[in-house]
C-alpha cells in the first residue's frame, strides 16, 4: 500500500539535534534525515519483509526510523525472544531479510539477506519511503510461539499524534521498545522531536538512573515492576522525572502511591494497552483501576465493555490482524478479549489478573495479583509473587514469595510475615490469604519488565 | 520440637487465625470432628511443608488421607524417615 512520502518516519524528523542514548553509545537520530545507519544499504531493503533483529536496542531504534516507508514489513523481535521459535518466525512473516548489529543472535546467519546496522550514521542517498509499512510486534505469551500482530504507523501513533512537539521534554525507558509499551515512547518521542534515554542489556538498575539523571530526564516510563525494582535503589533520589508512566502490567495502589512519595511534582499516570488492542486509555488520578465512566461512553474513539468479567476494547488503535495464521484478532463485532479480568469497586473497575493465571483452591477461583496488591500495601514490602502450590486437599493453595525493602526494618522477618497475613486476612477471604510466605532477596523479572509466573 | 507437637502447634494456630474453634486434640480425634475445614487442612499441609521439609501426600502416589489425627501424625513420622 502506498502513501504520501510525507507520513514516514524519517520526513517527519524535525531539524533540532535529538539523540538516542544507551550505556555505550549516543546516536543524534535526527542525522537520520539525510543519512544512514545501515552502511547505505537500504535500498536493498526496499520492499522486503524485514526482521529487526539487532541485540542493542539503541540500534533497533535507528533502524526502525530509516526503514519506515521502505521496507514492506518491519518484524520487531524482542530481546528475550527463545531461538527455537525463531525459524517459525521467519516462515509466518515470510521474511527475506534481516537487519543485524554485533550482539545480534547467531541464528540469523542462515537468512541470505543481511544488513549491519550500527549507531554511526552517515551521510548517504536514501531510497524514497513510499510504502505504508506494516509494523509487526510480538505478544509475549508465556509459552508457545509468540503471536506476530500487525499495525499502522497510524494506529500505534494515534493516541498522541495530536500532541504538539515540546522541546523541555526528555525521555527515558526501562521498557524495551521493542515491546508495545516501550515503542509507543520510542514513537511519542521520535514524533515529539524528543531525546530518548534506552538501557542496555544487563545494566544495573543504579546505572541506569545515573545516566537518567545524567541527561535531566523528565519523563519515565517503565512497567510496575521496573519501577518496584528502581524504588530499591538508593539512585532513585537522582532522578526527578515530571511525568511517570506506567504500563505493561497492572499498577496497583501501592506502587502508584510509592512513586508519588518519591516523586511529589510529577504527574503519575498508569496506561492500559495491549499487543493487540493498542493503547486503550490512561489514568492520571492517582488511584488504581479507572473510572466506571469509561465503559459508558466511546473516549478518544475507544469503546470497552465488560463480557464475563473480561475488559473488550474496540478502538482504531487495534492492530489489523495476526501475521502467519488465519486466527481472527477480534470478535465479530470487532472488539478485543485480552483475557484481563476487571472487578467493579465502588465507581471504579479493578484489574484483578489475567484469565488464564488464575489459581483454581477448591473450586474457589483467584487471582494472583489480586493478592499482590494487598501484601504490597505493607510498607516493608517492595514486591510480591503469589502463586498456586499444590495441595492434596484442595487442588491448590496460595502461597507469597516477598522481596522487603532494603534496610528491612524493625521487629525482625517473623513480625513482618505476620503483619502481612493479618492485613490479607482483614481484606480477603480466607482461602486468599497465603497459607505461607517465604521472604526472597529476589523476583524473576523477564526481559519485557514483567513478573516471571510459572504454574506451580 | 517433635513431629507430633510440631503438627498440634499448627493446628492450633490455624484454628486461631480462621477463626474455628478446636477441639481437645487426641490421637483418637477424627479429623472431620476437629475444627478444621478442608482450607484448613490445606494450609496445614502446606505449612507443615515448611516446617519439617515433607509433604507425604503428594510425594506418595498411593498416599490415603488419614482419618484420625493419631493416623495423620503417624504419616507424617513415616515419611520424615
Amino acid at each position: 500500500m502506498a502513501h504520501a512520502e510525507a507520513q514516514s518516519l524519517r520526513r517527519r524528523l524535525g531539524s533540532a539535534e535529538r539523540f538516542f542514548w544507551d550505556r555505550a553509545a549516543c546516536a543524534c537520530y535526527t542525522f537520520l534525515a539525510r543519512g544512514t545507519c545501515l552502511g547505505g544499504r537500504l535500498g536493498e531493503l526496499a520492499g522486503r519483509s524485514v526482521l529487526l533483529a539487532t541485540g542493542s536496542q539503541l540500534t533497533a531504534a535507528l533502524a526502525l526510523i530509516e526503514l519506515d516507508g521502505v521496507a514492506r514489513r518491519i518484524t520487531i523481535l524482542p530481546p528475550d525472544t527463545a531461538p527455537e521459535h525463531f525459524a517459525a518466525l521467519i516462515t509466518g512473516a515470510e521474511v527475506n531479510a534481516v537487519v543485524i548489529d554485533a550482539s545480534s543472535p547467531s541464528e540469523f546467519f542462515d537468512i541470505p539477506l543481511r544488513v549491519a546496522c550500527a549507531p554511526t550514521i552517515g551521510a548517504s542517498e536514501l531510497p524514497p519511503a513510499r510504502l505504508s509499512t506494516e509494523w509487526v510486534m510480538l505478544t509475549s505469551g508465556t509459552t508457545g510461539v509468540p503471536k506476530m500482530v500487525a499495525h499502522s504507523l497510524a494506529g500505534l501513533t494515534a493516541s498522541f499524534a495530536a500532541k504538539a512537539p515540546d522541546s523541555s521534554v526528555t525521555w527515558a525507558t526501562f521498557y524495551d521498545i521493542r515491546r508495545y509499551g516501550g515503542l509507543q515512547i520510542f514513537l511519542r518521542a521520535v514524533l515529539g522531536g524528543t531525546s530518548l534515554l534506552l538501557s542496555s542489556a544487563g545494566e544495573p538498575v543504579a546505572d541506569h538512573l545515573a545516566r537518567m539523571a545524567a541527561h535531566g530526564i523528565t519523563h519515565v516510563l517503565g512497567t510496575p515492576t521496573h519501577w518496584r525494582r528502581a524504588l530499591m535503589s538508593p539512585a532513585i533520589k537522582k532522578i526527578a522525572p515530571l511525568y511517570v508512566r506506567l504500563s505493561g502490567e497492572i499498577a496497583d495502589q501501592a506502587i502508584l502511591d510509592a512513586l508519588r512519595g518519591t516523586f511529589p511534582k510529577a504527574a503519575v499516570s498508569h496506561a492500559f494497552a495491549s499487543t493487540e488492542a493498542g493503547v486503550a486509555f490512561e489514568v492520571s488520578d492517582g488511584l488504581e483501576g479507572f473510572p466506571v465512566s469509561y465503559v459508558e461512553q466511546v473516549r478518544n474513539g475507544v469503546e470497552m465493555k465488560i463480557e464475563d468479567g473480561s475488559l473488550r476494547i474496540r478502538s482504531p488503535r487495534t492492530a489489523s490482524r495476526y501475521v502467519g495464521t488465519a486466527t481472527s484478532l477480534a470478535d465479530k463485532d470487532g472488539f478485543v478479549d485480552n483475557g484481563d479480568m476487571v472487578e467493579r469497586r465502588g465507581d471504579r473497575y479493578v484489574f484483578t489478573g489475567r484469565r488464564g493465571g488464575i489459581i483454581n483452591i477448591g473450586g474457589q477461583k483467584v487471582h494472583p495479583e489480586e493478592i499482590e496488591a494487598v501484601i504490597n500495601r505493607h510498607p516493608q514490602v517492595r514486591m510480591s509473587l503469589v502463586r498456586g502450590k499444590r495441595s492434596p486437599i484442595t487442588g491448590a493453595i496460595v502461597t507469597a514469595d516477598v522481596v522487603l525493602e532494603s534496610g528491612g526494618g524493625s521487629g525482625g522477618v517473623d513480625r513482618v510475615k505476620d503483619d502481612i497475613l493479618t492485613l490479607c486476612r482483614d481484606a480477603l477471604p480466607l482461602y486468599k490469604v497465603p497459607a505461607s510466605i517465604s521472604i526472597v532477596p529476589a523476583l524473576d523479572v523477564a526481559a519485557s519488565g514483567k513478573l516471571v509466573r510459572r504454574q506451580g | 520440637m517433635s513431629i507430633k507437637l510440631t503438627i498440634m502447634d499448627q493446628m492450633t494456630q490455624i484454628a486461631r487465625e480462621h477463626g474455628k474453634h478446636l477441639a481437645p486434640l487426641s490421637d483418637d480425634l477424627a479429623l472431620l470432628d476437629s475444627g478444621l475445614d478442608s482450607l484448613g487442612f490445606a494450609v496445614l499441609v502446606a505449612r507443615l511443608e515448611d516446617k519439617l521439609g515433607i509433604d507425604p501426600f503428594t510425594a506418595s502416589e498411593d498416599a490415603v488421607f488419614p482419618v484420625t489425627l493419631g493416623d495423620f501424625v503417624k504419616v507424617y513420622e513415616h515419611g520424615a524417615r
